[in-house]
């Protein structure tokens, strides 16, 4: 059998190419039972088990809400990104796609579209199982539009902290650290809040990307206004974003 | 058509701390031939592929693909690469990964001709990771080939496989090159340099110790003599 070999290359359109890679990423996020995990079955479990018994310890359901949903893009962002990028360069696919039109920019380029597409449908899984349980939303205007700022500050904060340790350490050492770090961030910010902590303890971790995001979440599945995370979230933002390309290594 | 330079690399240099890997490189590939680049084990030829890619900068030197810088759009859509560690996601099936490739270009080879050719169509639904080494090694191949490149990098193509799967990689090779296809061809295998090679590259400690046509090296002594004679161990000075 042959085929004609004669050189026609032409690479597709740079939206074609985003799409694809887009598609794929989700795809293998989808596959991956220990980040379903950690996408779905823990916070829906902290959900059920919030709703059930959390006001026999003074856990408001309105505000678990809020702190479930900053969990939801706390884990696909941050500790999904971290693991799957660390193994996607220890096996050579990082080297094997950013030889092909993709390039790197595309290939970062797929990864964010991963994490937004799933974020958004942890998002409506989780709001639809709050609904499901008891809650009832009273969404503020402003809020509304804040969190949604919030969350793409938030996603661009921990994809680039998730790329700056993948980058640089072991995919084992990454696989460790992302887990490890996913549990503090859990204290510090995303389901205790930094009020519950104290000062001065509770002020520092406000300034925290997992904290100012989840007391905008909380606010926002409340009905009251809080809009003081977005400054920390855009500082960490661009802080993190520039730590990603000065430190990221394609190979290992 | 063979006239026709698709990778020129001008006194390169890359150094990772203290070590030179690259060490004022220069070379040529053109369209239609088989340019065999030669080394030890750290003479420098994965770094050579990664700075044609893009993924390192040099700290002195050019290269041009197609007289593009690499890494650029244009100058990734021109070549195929299969880096010696070339892996894929743990999950993705054989042919998953192929179609994937082929959704990035806008006139890819048929993928189902290809891995035929290639001999890999039974493994279509096998995950990467449940392939054998010498299935990867062959669908590394048809992902480098997939869309239609002008320029192909092929780092140790055939390590690990049995002779009748090289001998197919060498057949297919041949087809490339007929097609007018440059293809630069990293290997540790003096016979297939031999065998394949229009023009053969001996590398030592990231530069350029010999090269010539393959008669031209190998008039007086075989070519393992030569590389022998010409480059150290480990590829240090």
């Amino acid at each position: 059998m042959s085929i004609d070999f004669a050189p026609r290359p032409a690479p597709a359109s740079p939206a074609t190419r985003l799409r694809a890679q887009g598609a794929l990423e989700t795809s293998l996020m989808m596959r991956n039972g220990e980040q379903l995990l950690l996408a779905l079955v823990i916070p829906i479990g902290l959900l059920v088990v919030g709703f059930t018994v959390g006001h026999r310890f003074g856990i408001g359901t309105a505000g678990l809400v809020g702190s479930v949903l900053a969990l939801a893009i706390w884990s696909t962002a941050f500790t999904s990104t971290a693991i799957a990028t660390g193994f996607d360069r220890r096996q050579g696919v990082l080297e094997r796609m950013a030889a092909t039109p993709l390039g790197r920019t595309g290939l970062l380029g797929g990864k964010a579209v991963a994490v937004v597409v799933i974020s958004l449908l942890q998002w409506l899984v989780l709001l639809g199982v709050s609904l499901a349980l008891g809650w009832r939303p009273r969404f503020e205007v402003v809020q509304t539009l804040g969190v949604l700022v919030a969350a793409v500050l938030a996603i661009v904060c921990f994809v680039s902290l998730a790329l700056a340790m993948a980058g640089t350490l072991r995919a084992e050492a990454t696989l460790g650290l992302a887990n490890l770090v996913y549990l503090a961030g859990l204290a510090l910010g995303i389901m205790v809040p930094p009020s519950e902590l104290g000062s001065p303890f509770g002020d520092v971790v406000r300034w925290l990307p997992t904290s100012a995001l989840a007391d905008m979440t909380r606010a926002w599945t409340s009905g009251s206004q809080d809009l003081s995370g977005l400054l920390p979230l855009l500082l960490w933002a661009l802080g993190s974003a520039l730590l990603a390309r000065k430190v990221f290594r394609w190979t290992s | 058509m063979p006239d026709t330079v698709l990778l020129d690399l001008d006194d390169v240099h890359v150094t990772f701390g203290t070590l030179n890997a690259l060490d004022g490189l220069s070379l040529q590939a053109h369209a239609g031939q088989v340019t065999a680049v030669l080394g030890p084990n750290g003479a420098g030829k994965t770094t050579m592929v990664r700075c044609c890619t893009g993924l390192l900068t040099p700290d002195a030197g050019s290269i041009r693909i197609v007289g593009d810088a690499p890494g650029s759009a244009r100058a990734l859509a021109e070549v195929g690469v299969m880096p010696q560690s070339a892996g894929a996601w743990n999950a993705i099936r054989a042919r998953e990964l192929l179609v994937h490739l082929s959704r990035l270009y806008n006139d890819p080879h048929p993928v189902d001709e290809l891995m035929e050719l290639l001999g890999i169509s039974h493994t279509a639904r096998t995950a990467y990771r449940r392939l054998s080494g010498g299935q990867q090694q062959s669908l590394n191949m048809a992902a480098a080939l997939i869309g239609r490149p002008r320029l192909v990098f092929l780092d140790e193509p055939t390590a690990g496989l049995d002779p009748h799967v090289r001998q197919r990689v060498w057949q297919v090779i041949r087809q490339l090159r007929d097609a007018g296809v440059g293809i630069v061809l990293s290997t540790h295998l003096m016979d297939e340099a031999s065998a394949l090679a229009d023009h053969i590259y001996i590398m030592d400690a990231g530069h350029v110790r010999l090269d010539g046509t393959t008669a031209e090296l190998t008039a007086k002594q075989s070519l393992e003599d030569v590389f022998l004679a010409n480059t150290n161990v480990g590829g240090v000075r």
